[in-house]
């Protein structure tokens, strides 16, 4: 038997929070160098899943399988794919700078008893937020992604509740009531996503009888397993729901602002650049995989939905005057460029939608860490608040601006290259749809370069006269973002090529090929 | 013989008539032995109300209690080991009870349910010592009118009610025999045994005692009905197929009934009989079981009862009420399946929509669990109405992960205290989290395991007995279900809210430590509920293994 790679590298950051947890009170030091250590550890095993992955071999690698609760046909059965290897990445990578960004913003306050332990609890929960993403991303069987699915919305829903912005701390009755009612709607609206999957779910075993992803594509493929047109739609429309409600897609999107608003900044990060991307994720491995017909059948639904995504969500956030909920929304809006990708079902589509997946979590983490130590220094959320904060604070602007440009998938930077990818994807298939995605593009840079203009420029305001620049721990959290962004907007070389037979393997599922270009097929006659 | 009867003033025949005369009843001891045990200490317990020293009584009824509870369970144990709950599962006692897989499980359940209720009984470290002597939930002394001189004579005395004990085996002695009854007698005496002495558990709470009397005397009410519509049923029944027995009434009403005499042929083509019959009988099972529209009681009781005994109540009547119904439906009434199954797919329907709706206005936390329980038997029923092999093993399993979870939260409520006794009132667990970090962690536990989040026995329940379902055809059941566990989470949600993410006030409950008695209680939960929902298979395939009624 060979390692067990996969199961180490999930389990890893579990151990690590329950370990985290347990530091005594005093000691809060000790247990955030042990939440960095292990979420270190956790990078280097992820690199090392990267490492033995080969993209030329087989679709799932490293895989996994034990039996698990036979009553119910669930296997323990783990397995990865180039979209995995990617995300598992992504995740491993964000972690440390999320620990690092939040390294003050669990003290406990002093009027507490001593047995409240909140330092402890922040960074424990961010481990075991970690732990059952990657085991999402890892999981081949139906039933066991269900479980972590459902599953990280409890250590979220403290960590969004639990842990408000140092600016209003305890003392503010109005912002905890806030900050419980945002968590409270993540909750529900996600338990309610993950419910109605739930239902999906078990009708999926009572038609198929397994939940192994192996298993039901095979027994699809012999023709063994017939599904009604009607019920597989059914089953689709149960999936894709719970997906939508985390990804977020329009108009089930109405609890992320609320979220990343009242969470901290790095909470914020770790919902919108880890954990929603498990939807979107889970809609490449399970929707299209699982129900290729009804995928298809939903497809022109979807997109317009996607699209609206887009544009309602880049011109909400044209009109915000809160930095976090703008980024919200601006992560709404390329939310929509990522299911756009994934059901235009194009092979660019579907490597740009991955590629996005990754690159919105490393230019979101930048822009919104940098945003949260902005607010940290000035305890306002508030736009109108600042002003000419590149004079005071010039390496805090300078890395404000590159993370926003990279949001607005400035050329160079990463994004671009996932944006470009989706839209000639969408070209190819919807052109209609690539021309009305193109406007989020030009939205995009109405509202970043308008945030950067209003809190940056301008005449420097009073309050903000005396504000820091970045501190050296604030910059070895923003320096290797920005770098990542550099070197895959010029290099994406090595993610494409781990990404694109997976996709590949997606495709097929969906028995699609890419359109010919016209100018070829011409030019073949 | 001759001898004597000489000399007496009537002779008898001089053989024993061979035929047509009294035979013994065969009883076989070994197979009754659980409930045999469990009778027989409560016996002794009686006993030791009238001649053990007051100061010892208490150990003594606990010693007991615990050695009753422990030796039946052992019985039980010995009993499914030797094959009873499976291949030589049989009909005991002339017909009465059944030993086979379902009753040997849920018997099983019920008696490791109370074993730990018991220690939550005989908790005796949360309230402050009343006059040097150390105070249980229970009055003083039953029968002194509250706020009377008689009832702080007892205070002051440090009387104890130790009947409790006694009581509360004679309760699980009849929990036992419900779930295996195999006639409609016994089904009715079983009631009967258990119900009383839990309408009497009800009206002794130290605390509040005029809630608990009244709490007592509306369960008391509201149960003689129930009891009577069962009656009621089984005489309707009884006049229907001629007999009170499960498998003549069975064989009668699917039609494989092979000596017909004149009367029976008379009566079983009344089918007017029959469903009325079956009716009534149903209505007094899901009485007990607490379904929608026969939950009225529910809130009140359990609010008002001690809350060691409410949790008693929650989990181990509930156990033998839905062990109850899946034998009259499964061994009794299949012949009747196209008839009761709509009728009951309505009362599931109600009862998950009704308990999550209302639980969501509730303001104490003993009435939310209450409603939080009804939601829950709704969920059950979803099992039960699959009326296959896996829906009976479904709803097995769902009883065992349910009543220890429902244990270990009201033991988290006997905790939270203020001076008036337990803080039940919502408002008052504000903040709880930050004050006491670990008893507000395992609060949140039982509560996630009662909305059903994955990794706790709440969701392998839910998904077996909802699997079940959609396998049985009731994939309606199993949305309405799902949308109302969605309904359900947003109330423990908002306790958890409560808890961990409001400022505590000034003037809140403190948290009591407890005894070894109550940790145990909860550590139990706690264990149970986890380990249920990481690593379920073992106690799976029990439940599928004692799956299958003996008719």
């Amino acid at each position: 038997m060979s390692f067990p790679l996969l199961t180490v590298t999930a389990a890893l950051p579990a151990v690590g929070a329950v370990l985290t947890a347990a530091v005594p009170a005093a000691r809060r030091t000790a247990a955030k160098w042990l939440a960095l250590l292990f979420s270190l550890a956790t990078l280097v095993l992820a690199a090392l899943v990267a490492v033995r992955f080969d993209p030329a071999g087989d679709r799932y690698q490293l895989t996994e399988s034990h039996a698990w609760i036979p009553d119910f046909g669930v296997r323990y059965e783990l397995g990865v794919d180039g979209i995995g290897v990617a995300l598992i990445a992504l995740t491993a990578l964000l972690i440390p700078f999320v620990i690092l960004a939040g390294w003050n913003d669990a003290e406990p306050l002093e009027t507490k008893s001593s047995r409240w332990r909140p330092t402890q609890g922040f960074f424990a929960l961010i481990l075991m937020v970690e732990a059952m993403v990657i085991i999402s991303f890892e999981a081949t069987d139906v039933f066991l992604f269900y479980i972590f699915f459902e599953a990280m919305l409890i250590p979220m829903y403290f960590l969004i509740g639990g842990f408000g912005d140092r600016a209003h701390a305890g003392t503010d009755g109005a912002a905890a009531a806030q900050r419980s009612y945002a968590a409270v709607k993540f909750l529900l609206y996600n338990l309610a996503g993950g419910l109605i999957m739930l239902a999906a779910v078990i009708g999926l075993y009572v038609v198929a009888g397994s939940f192994s992803l192996a298993e039901i594509a095979e027994a699809r493929a012999s023709g063994e397993l017939e599904m009604a047109a009607s019920t597989e739609r059914l089953l689709f429309l149960g999936f894709f729901f719970a997906f939508a409600v985390k990804a977020p897609l329009w108009p089930l999107h109405t609890w992320l602002p609320n979220a990343m608003g009242e969470a901290t900044a790095p909470v914020a990060v770790l919902i919108t650049a880890v954990v929603d991307k498990v939807g979107t994720f889970a809609m490449l491995r399970f929707c299209l995989q699982l129900f290729p017909n009804a995928s298809e059948w939903a497809t022109p639904a979807i997109l317009v939905l996607a699209l609206i995504s887009i544009i309602y969500g880049a011109l909400v956030a044209v009109g915000q005057r809160d930095i976090k909920r703008l980024i919200a929304y601006a992560s709404i809006s390329h939310f929509g460029f990522i299911i756009l990708g994934i059901f235009v079902m194009t092979s660019q589509g579907q490597s740009g939608a991955t590629l996005y997946m990754v690159n919105h979590g490393i230019s979101t983490a930048a822009l919104m860490l940098v945003a949260g130590f902005l607010i940290s220094r000035r305890g306002s959320r508030l736009i109108a608040d600042y002003g000419g904060v590149q004079k005071v604070a010039p390496v805090l602007a300078g890395t404000f601006l590159i993370g926003g440009l990279a949001t607005l998938s400035m050329p160079g930077l990463a994004p671009f290259v996932s944006e470009f990818l989706v839209l000639v994807g969408a070209f190819a298939a919807y052109p209609v749809a690539g021309v009305i995605a193109t406007l989020g593009i030009v939205l995009a840079a109405l509202y970043t370069l308008v945030l950067y203009q209003r809190t940056m420029t301008g005449p420097v305001k009073a309050e903000v006269r005396a504000m820091p620049d970045l501190k050296a721990r604030e910059l070895v959290v923003v320096a290797p973002l920005i770098a990542l962004l550099l070197l895959l907007g010029v290099f994406p070389k090595p993610l494409t090529d781990i990404v694109n037979p997976a996709v590949q393997h997606t495709m097929n599922d969906v028995r699609k090929t890419d359109p010919t270009p016209e100018i070829e097929a011409e030019a073949a006659k | 013989m001759s001898a004597s009867a000489v000399h007496g003033l009537w002779t008898t025949v001089a053989a024993p008539a061979a035929e047509g005369g009294f035979t013994a009843p065969h009883i076989e001891y070994a197979q009754l032995s659980p409930t045999l045990i469990v009778v027989g200490a409560a016996v002794l317990g009686v006993l030791a109300e009238a001649f053990v020293p007051r100061k010892a009584r208490y150990y003594a009824q606990l010693f007991l209690s615990v050695v009753a509870l422990a030796a039946a369970f052992a019985a039980v144990v010995a009993l499914a080991a030797g094959g009873y709950g499976t291949t030589k599962a049989q009909i005991a006692a002339e017909g009465a009870i059944a030993v086979d897989g379902p009753a040997l499980f849920l018997q099983g359940t019920i008696l490791l349910a109370s074993l730990v209720a018991v220690f939550t009984f005989a908790e005796r470290r949360l309230d402050p010592d009343a006059h040097g002597n150390r105070v249980d939930s229970f009055a003083a002394q039953a029968a002194s009118v509250p706020g009377s001189d008689s009832e702080k004579a007892a205070v002051k005395a440090g009387f104890t009610t130790t009947e409790v004990f006694p009581l509360a085996l004679f309760a699980i002695a009849g929990m036992l025999v419900f779930p295996a009854a195999n006639d409609l007698l016994t089904l009715f005496v079983a009631l009967e045994v258990f119900s009383l002495p839990l309408y009497l558990l009800c009206a002794v709470a130290r605390r509040k005692r005029l809630m608990s009397q009244e709490a007592a005397v509306k369960y008391f009410l509201l149960g003689s009905f129930s009891s009577a519509f069962l009656l009621f049923g089984i005489a309707l029944m009884y006049g229907y197929a001629g007999s009170v027995s499960y498998a003549r009434i069975a064989s009668v009403v699917d039609g494989t009934v092979r000596q017909i005499d004149p009367a029976l042929a008379a009566t079983m083509g009344n089918d007017a009989l029959l469903l009325i019959g079956a009716a009534m009988i149903l209505m007094g099972l899901l009485f007990k079981v607490g379904a929608v529209p026969f939950h009225m009681w529910t809130p009140d009781v359990y609010q008002g009862a001690p809350t060691p005994v409410t949790g008693f109540m929650a989990a181990a009547t509930k156990v033998a009420a839905f062990g109850a119904l899946l034998r009259l439906l499964y061994v009794v009434l299949p012949g009747l399946r196209w008839d009761w199954r709509p009728v009951m797919w309505g009362i599931a329907i109600v009862t998950m929509l009704g308990g999550a709706i209302v639980a969501i206005t509730q303001t104490d936390i003993k009435r939310l669990l209450a409603y939080s329980s009804i939601a829950h038997a709704g969920f059950i029923l979803a099992g039960v109405i699959a009326t296959t092999g896996e829906g009976v093993s479904a709803v097995l399993f769902y009883l065992l992960g349910y009543s220890f979870t429902t244990i270990g939260a009201f033991a988290v409520v006997t905790l939270v205290r203020d001076a008036g006794g337990e803080a039940t009132h919502l408002s008052k667990w504000a903040g709880l989290g930050r004050r006491s970090p670990l008893v507000a962690a395992v609060f949140a536990v039982f509560l996630l395991a009662f909305a059903g989040i994955p990794l706790t026995s709440g969701f392998t329940g839910k998904f077996a007995v909802f699997k079940a379902a959609a396998e049985g055809g009731a994939g309606t059941l199993v949305v309405v279900g799902v949308v109302s566990s969605a309904i359900a989470a947003f109330f423990y949600i908002r306790v958890i809210v409560l808890m961990f993410f409001s400022e505590p006030k000034a003037d809140g409950p403190t948290v009591a430590v407890p005894s070894p008695l109550t940790m145990v209680a909860i550590g139990t939960g706690v264990a149970v509920t986890l380990v249920l929902g990481l690593a379920p298979q073992y106690f799976l395939d029990l439940a599928d293994q004692a799956g299958v009624f003996v008719r």
